[in-house]
């Protein structure tokens, strides 16, 4: 749980050193950039600016093709994310099952859109299109974890821990 | 020792699976009874889920949906002997849901601990494998050709022929790419595969390795499928260790080297030549076909790409015969479809049967019906791409052509149930938001025309005088179906014209209006 307020240092600070290996690791294999990126994020939990340079450096790029493939995926955020990443399946077998609802109900639970961030840094609310997980709707993932069957209840238990009551 | 199952498929625990297993394991520690806790995958009863097993000397006996707070009478009521109790569903393979299944791809899924290799090789694991190992290349896409097998990732194109062309083209390197990006709603057949039968899926993209001279294969994974990730990457490492993949498959001398790639959230990356683009490390943009990625595909190079489920049922055709498994189905659709039940079902999970069965009896005698015991209104089959089926065509047979001659689409296998609280003009407009969403920017009318048909869906449901939207809406389809390069933009038409033709009340609309046409 964390205290309302105050933006958590949750993701660790750039390090150009860090980014550096992360990047060689994957520069090897064939068509690296993807698994550069997502290096990158599993680390910063975001692409940070910087690294935009040292990848086109480091795989031989333009700055413009890195960034042209940032921007083109949705995981890839280039700001940093809260604490923990929500997101809700939209597709239509969650729809079937009240997914409209359930996140109608949890913006309002958390005071925010999608593509946002609650004040004390500790939610991001993602919308995400089909978890598998369509037997069981309607489902969300919170960080790499699934969820199914869900209602408001159901989130707001799950989603209390993460934010406080 | 008594062995429980308890699933890890990551359904299973998106309900509690993991929470149930570890108190079973705490429980019986504190009543002193001994048990071997095994996380199997699931066999797709997912209504039932948590489903925990119980091996008993006539069986393995499930009990479910179990939650944490059900445990004290479980125990109490001497589940581990197999007893009854109210969440007691019987012998497993009683279930009706999956004792009348015919399941050749899914034969272990559910039975068997994922990873276990030795849980695999037991249960007719690798036996496809050898017998590709004494054939000729020639002779393995001989097999898969005379089986019958149609791709599974939407397309129905026969895996046979692909190959063929594959094993023709001359290379230094060719690859085996498995289309794991798993997009469509109501579909998860790829992924259950993946997290509870993995050396499956690793086993028939090592054969096809064989048959088209590939010694390379890549795994194209949605980020979304966070445990495939973790399942995958886990048994291809024991797969190398013990000697499966890598130098010498099985000792044969020939190699096979495999990688899982993750993508990163779009749907367009599921179309092949995106897919391709994007494990080059591009933006997930189509490429325009000629060449064939079976001539020209993953770094130029020919490629044999297919979804998981097409790869997953090569070694069953290999161990059992191409006949064995071209004696399922019905007219050109041969073998057994893994479809998927979603949605607004009572019973939602995974029904393996030969083609042939009717919708109505997959959605009222496995389905049960709707989940909310509302009416069910529609089914929209084969995904965001797939048309809107009424109660009225409930009798279509599953099979590719039938589902074709009704301006519909198979595809993939999952049916998405909705009750008839659903509105269907908003299902329409979700359609043209979806092509907007996920265009990847290519064609004009895909990357512009999806923005315009969620415009004109409002002006239609707010107009007085609905003729001129709706000529509009028409014309847009059309530019949509012929103006696209690929079927997202070319096949948004097909959800939407079918929600209009079946169900024009929900536009305002009266059924004899002479501009409701089909996609
Ligand atoms: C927009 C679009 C999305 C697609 N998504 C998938 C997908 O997620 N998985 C898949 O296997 N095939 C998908 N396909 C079909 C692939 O292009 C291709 O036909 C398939 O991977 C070939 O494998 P198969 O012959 O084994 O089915 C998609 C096609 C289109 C046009
Ligand atoms: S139809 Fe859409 S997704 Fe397909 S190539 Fe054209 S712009 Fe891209
Ligand atoms: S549609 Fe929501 S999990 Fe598949």
């Amino acid at each position: 749980m964390s205290a309302a307020g105050a933006p958590q240092a949750s993701h660790p600070d750039w390090r150009e050193s860090v980014a550096l290996a992360l990047v060689r690791a994957s520069a090897a294999r064939p068509g690296p950039l993807l698994p550069a990126l997502h290096a990158l994020q599993g680390h910063f939990g975001y692409v940070p600016a910087q690294a935009v340079q040292l990848l086109a450096t480091e795989l031989n790029l333009s700055r413009a093709e890195v960034h042209g493939v940032i921007t083109f995926y949705d995981f890839f955020r280039t700001t940093p994310p809260g604490q923990r990443i929500v997101r809700i399946c939209q597709a239509e077998a969650c729809q079937a099952m009240g997914s409209a609802a359930l996140s109608a109900h949890a913006k309002s639970r958390l005071g925010i859109d999608f593509h946002q961030t609650t004040a004390n840094g500790a939610v991001t609310l993602e919308p995400v299109y089909c978890l598998g997980n369509c037997a069981c709707a309607p489902a969300m993932l919170i960080d790499e974890r699934l969820y199914g069957r869900l209602d408001a209840a159901r989130f707001d238990a799950l989603v209390s821990a993460e934010v406080g009551p | 020792m008594i062995t429980v199952y308890v699933p890890r498929d990551s359904a299973a625990r998106s309900v509690g699976a993991d929470e149930v297993a570890l108190a079973i394991t705490q429980e019986a520690a504190r009543r002193n009874l001994p048990v071997q806790l095994v996380r199997n995958g699931s066999w797709g009863l997912f209504w039932l889920e948590p489903l925990v097993e119980v091996v008993t000397p006539g069986g393995r006996r499930a009990y479910g949906p179990v939650t944490v707070a059900d445990l004290p009478s479980l125990f109490d009521g001497h589940f581990l002997q197999g007893a009854a109790h109210p969440l007691a569903q019987g012998y497993t393979q009683e279930i009706s849901y999956l004792k009348n299944q015919e399941r050749l791809t899914f034969a272990r899924v559910g039975l068997i601990d994922p990873l276990s290799l030795a849980d695999y090789r037991a249960h007719e694991g690798l036996v496809g494998l050898q017998r590709a190992l004494e054939m000729t290349p020639s002779a393995i896409v001989d097999a898969v050709t005379t089986a019958g097998l149609r791709g599974r990732g939407g397309a129905a194109f026969p895996t046979g022929i692909k190959w063929r062309t594959v094993l023709n083209t001359q290379a230094a390197q060719k690859y085996v790419v498995c289309n794991a990006d798993e997009g469509d709603s109501g579909t998860f057949s790829d992924r259950m595969l993946m997290e509870d039968d993995p050396y499956t899926l690793i086993e028939g993209m090592v054969i096809a390795g064989l048959a088209v001279g590939a010694t390379q294969g890549y795994i194209y994974l949605r980020f979304e499928y966070p445990d495939a990730w973790q399942v995958l990457n886990e048994a291809i490492s024991t797969a190398y260790a013990a000697g499966v993949l890598g130098a010498s498959v099985l000792g044969s001398g020939r190699r096979f080297d495999l990688e899982v790639r993750l993508g990163a959230g779009a749907y367009i990356c599921g179309e092949e030549t995106s897919l391709l683009e994007s494990l080059e490390g591009r933006r997930g943009q189509i490429r325009f076909k000629p060449p064939l990625p079976a001539i020209a595909g993953l770094f130029g190079q020919p490629t044999a790409i297919n979804n998981v489920i097409s790869l997953a049922t090569v070694p069953v055709i290999l161990a059992r015969g191409a006949d064995f498994y071209r004696d399922f189905g019905v007219g050109r659709s041969r073998g057994t479809l893994p479809i998927q039940l979603a949605g607004n079902v009572a019973r939602g999970g995974l029904v393996e049967k030969a083609f042939g069965l009717r919708l109505d009896e997959l959605l009222y005698e496995y389905g049960g019906g709707s989940a909310s015991g509302r009416a069910l209104r529609t089914v929209q089959a084969g995904g965001p791409l797939g048309a809107y089926l009424p109660a009225a065509q409930f009798d279509t047979v599953l099979d590719y052509e039938a589902f074709a001659a009704r301006g519909a689409m198979l595809g993939h296998g999952g049916l998405v149930a909705f009750d008839d609280t659903v509105n269907m003009a908003s299902m329409a407009r979700y359609a043209f938001e979806f092509c907007a969403l996920e265009s990847c920017g290519k064609c004009t009318p895909c990357r512009i025309g999806s923005t315009r048909g969620v415009e004109v869906i409002d002006r239609l449901l707010a107009a007085r005088h609905k003729a001129r939207e709706l000529e509009l809406l028409n014309d847009l389809c059309e530019t949509l179906q012929h103006g696209s390069l690929c079927a997202l933009g070319g096949l948004t038409p097909l959800p939407v014209q079918s929600a209009i033709a079946h169900f024009p009340e929900d536009f305002g609309l009266s059924p004899s209006d002479s501009l409701i046409r089909r996609a």
